[in-house]
């Protein structure tokens, strides 16, 4: 399978000589859900706002599609953010614009800024709305606040809002962190079904080692700002755990 | 544990809470302020005297104003009429350039070679009281309402910018930083991930200005630079107290309908 | 809701607006752009006046420099700490009279509909009336003079200062009130050790915002006559001493810089 995305001795350090991540190589190709476990403060957020560089790393190459990442700026970075899709924890979506217009914030990289403010948007992606408003089950919300809605529903449009981008890998960091349980079950079916129907990989960041196990492809187990796991949900054994998170009493 | 509680320290430091240390600082207060006015009074060559003859002459001049004399209506009427005008252009460019200059000033998402110039820009507009910008703008364009219209987009910027700016610096970046992650253009992140945060706000500062400004343009005719003020200034010249009255009563009646008027329009925006 | 679910289905095109809103706004586009568009017709601009501008603006700055140093010590120095008596003392004036007028103005201290809107039309006057031209009247009753300043800062502050206070006053919490009650107090000792302490750091922070807006407005009385820094550029204006000018204005703004970092200190140390 032709490869997405290549990360090769990933270095970021927020201060001098105190680095989060420590040499980080991952390669992710085009199909399949990966999760990302590990303690807090371990770097896996960091790793993964580093992709779509909105985390600048330190040192090291991120080969996206053939496009060397690390270093662009400007019109450049605009162009490869809006292939990566991107799902936040705390959904991020724009508070006073209505569910349509938060969707559509999707289609910003390729709608002139002028065309933007006037809300003229090409009517493919007002119908693409629609359909992943269908998909995720909030047709009826397209007019309604962002603000008005629970925090299931913001996540749904957190993702249709990545969805809208028609990117080439979606990413989400730690999606489920502020959402009850059942909730958190729906919204890993939602990113691991979507990841599937558009072939695309699904990068996410996840606290929850049964919620990973349950719906990963491919585990990545990171401690200290390094990859201590890498491979298959069935292989991840409660040693590993042990080593990812350290200490063994929570694991009884 | 309580023996060291009772200790002098902390008896010390008992007898410094609020009651007793406010009353004896309240106390010497109300004194160096007391003799600060007397002191003060005397500078300004206040005497018992001077002030008896200005009680007269208040009087006089509290006569001379009954009944207000509405017989040069129509100077009143167009007065107004260009103050409003003042007001009007004042406020909408001076909101127009606001908005720039509060993007460039904001902190949050701007690197330090735009926001010090534009926040040197929004101090030096700020600093200066209207009327000595209408002073130096009544140099440069000569008497009349567009010195007054030049100088009062000054006090906008100055006021609407630096609240503006504030406002942005205040937004949640997490909105910001997802419209980023899109691959927005800088601009459409402004108008998708910035705008929709402080519009609200903006409203009501634009409307708050707008009021300001009207009660502003009063001042700087005073100086020459067109609107009510100025017919204002005429009366007292030519000591028609009662044309000055009506001047004013009708100042304060334009006001109290504009904040009406204002409140009745955030209603309806709910904001 | 129920609009969203009438028009989706049929066509699946979008509006951000209803009908309605979009109406509501393009009427309020088009009576700003109306409004606009009337006053820039109807203002009287002197074109030429206006293209001679720039030339007219560098003009004043060569007139300008150098600043005649040597005039601060001889004329300035002395307007400006009869600046600072106008705006201190106009200050402290005022807030005599607030303090009795916000008491009959906050409707749950004074539940008497008479008296609260007797003293808010005596706190809406005197907040509509501008500072300059309270200065004008007053020049008028006690003769040109700081006097005059001091006067019309006070009757312009009154206003300011009793507005915010009444407000914070009606924000008291009404529990520990009544709790006074229940002991027996009387409407004086509710008053001093219910409500005071309660709006006692709003009323010093209101007085500091009010002396440092003073200072600046202060500095202009003195173009109508009303003592201080003003009237020694009035002078110089007069006299198109524009090196002269220049040194008041740079005392202006080192004035205006210097009250604001004192009184982000004291708020400081308020709060």
């Amino acid at each position: 399978m032709a490869a997405v995305l290549n990360i090769r001795g990933l270095t970021k350090a927020y201060k001098p000589g105190m680095p989060v991540l420590k040499g980080i190589d991952l390669d992710f190709d085009e199909r399949g859900l990966t999760a990302i476990i590990g303690s807090s403060g371990t770097g896996k957020s960091t790793l993964i706002r580093i992709i779509n560089r909105l985390v600048n790393p330190t040192e090291g190459s991120i080969l996206f599609k053939g496009v060397e990442l690390s270093r662009i700026e400007g019109r450049q970075l605009r162009e490869v953010r809006r292939r990566i899709g991107m799902v936040f924890q705390e959904y991020n979506l724009v508070e006073r614009l209505s569910v349509m217009e938060n969707l559509l914030t999707g289609r910003l990289g390729y709608v002139s800024a002028l065309d933007a403010w006037r809300r003229k948007f090409p009517e493919e992606d007002v119908t693409h709305a629609y359909e992943l408003l269908d998909i995720i089950g909030l047709s009826d919300f397209a007019h309604q606040r962002a603000d008005s809605l629970s925090g299931g529903q913001r996540q749904r449009v957190g993702i249709a809002r990545a969805l809208m981008q028609r990117p080439e890998i979606l990413l989400a960091d730690e999606p489920t962190s502020s959402l009850d349980p059942k909730t958190s079950v729906e919204i890993m079916e939602l990113l691991k079904s979507q990841g599937v129907t558009n072939g695309i990989p699904v990068v996410v960041n996840i606290h929850d080692v049964e919620l990973a196990r349950r719906f990963a492809d491919r585990i990545v187990g990171m401690t200290g700002g390094r990859v201590v796991f890498d491979g298959p949900p069935a292989q991840l054994t409660d040693d590993h755990l042990k080593m990812i998170y350290g200490g063994e009493g929570w694991l009884q | 544990m309580s023996g060291a509680r009772l200790g002098p320290t902390a008896r010390g430091k008992r007898s410094g809470i609020r009651p007793f240390h406010s009353s004896w600082q309240a106390k010497l207060l109300a004194i160096v302020v007391a003799a600060y006015a007397v002191y003060a009074l005397g500078q300004l060559e206040f005497s018992a005297e001077r002030f008896v003859k200005g009680l007269d002459n208040g009087a006089r001049f509290l006569a001379r104003m009954f009944p207000p004399s509405y017989r040069n209506g129509d100077q009143i009427v167009t007065g107004f009429v260009e103050s409003m005008q003042i007001a009007v252009l004042a406020t909408f460019f001076g909101v127009m350039l606001s908005l720039p200059i509060a993007v460039l000033g904001a902190r949050n998402l701007m690197p330090a070679w735009a926001t010090w110039p534009a926040r040197l820009i929004v101090t030096l507009c700020r600093a200066f009281n209207p009327v000595i910008v209408a002073i130096v703008f009544i140099k440069a364009v000569g008497f009349g309402a567009l010195a007054g219209v030049l100088a009062l987009i000054v006090a906008s910027v100055g006021f609407v910018g630096k609240l503006f700016m504030e406002a942005i610096e205040e937004i949640s970046m997490k909105q910001i930083e997802a419209v980023r992650a899109t691959g927005a253009p800088f601009l459409s992140v402004v108008t998708y991930g910035v705008l929709p945060q402080v519009i609200g706000r903006l409203v009501g500062f634009c409307t708050y200005q707008l009021d300001a400004n009207l009660r502003n343009s009063t001042m700087v005719g005073i100086v020459g630079a067109g609107g009510i003020g100025a017919a204002l200034f005429a009366g007292f010249q030519r000591f028609e107290y009662d044309f000055v009255l009506a001047i004013l009563i009708t100042i304060i009646a334009v006001v109290l309908l504009g904040e009406f008027a204002s409140n009745y329009v955030k209603r309806i925006f709910h904001v | 809701m129920s609009n969203a679910m009438a028009t989706v289905p049929a066509s699946r095109t979008w509006q951000r607006h209803t009908v309605g809103q979009k109406l509501a706004r393009t009427a309020l586009w088009l009576l700003i752009a109306v409004a606009v568009a009337l006053s820039v017709q109807s203002i009287n601009v002197i074109w030429e006046f206006l293209w001679d501008a720039p030339e007219q603006m560098m003009d004043m700055g060569r007139r300008m420099w150098p600043p005649d140093l040597a005039y601060y010590p001889k004329t300035v120095h002395a307007a400006l700490m009869e600046t600072f008596h106008i705006a201190t003392l106009g200050t402290i004036f005022s807030m005599v009279f607030a303090l009795p007028l916000s008491i009959l103005a906050a409707h749950n201290i004074t539940p008497h509909k008479g008296l609260n809107l007797f003293a808010k039309t005596m706190l809406v006057s005197s907040r509509s009336v501008n500072s300059l031209v309270w200065a004008l009247l007053f020049v008028a009753v006690f003769g040109p003079g700081p006097l005059a300043g001091a006067v019309a800062i006070a009757c312009r502050s009154v206003g300011f200062v009793g507005k915010l206070l009444g407000e914070a006053l009606e924000e008291v919490h009404f529990g520990a009130i009544e709790a006074l009650k229940a002991a027996g107090a009387s409407q004086t000792s509710q008053i001093l050790y219910g409500y005071w302490p309660a709006v006692k750091p709003a009323f010093w922070s209101i007085m500091l915002l009010r002396w440092d807006i003073n200072i600046r407005e202060s500095s202009v009385l003195g173009l109508v006559g009303a003592g201080g820094l003003g009237m020694a550029m009035n002078a110089a204006i007069d006299t198109f001493e524009w090196d002269r000018v220049a040194v008041i204005l740079l005392t202006i703004f080192a004035v205006v810089v210097i009250g604001e970092v004192v009184v982000t200190y004291f708020r400081r140390r308020l709060i």
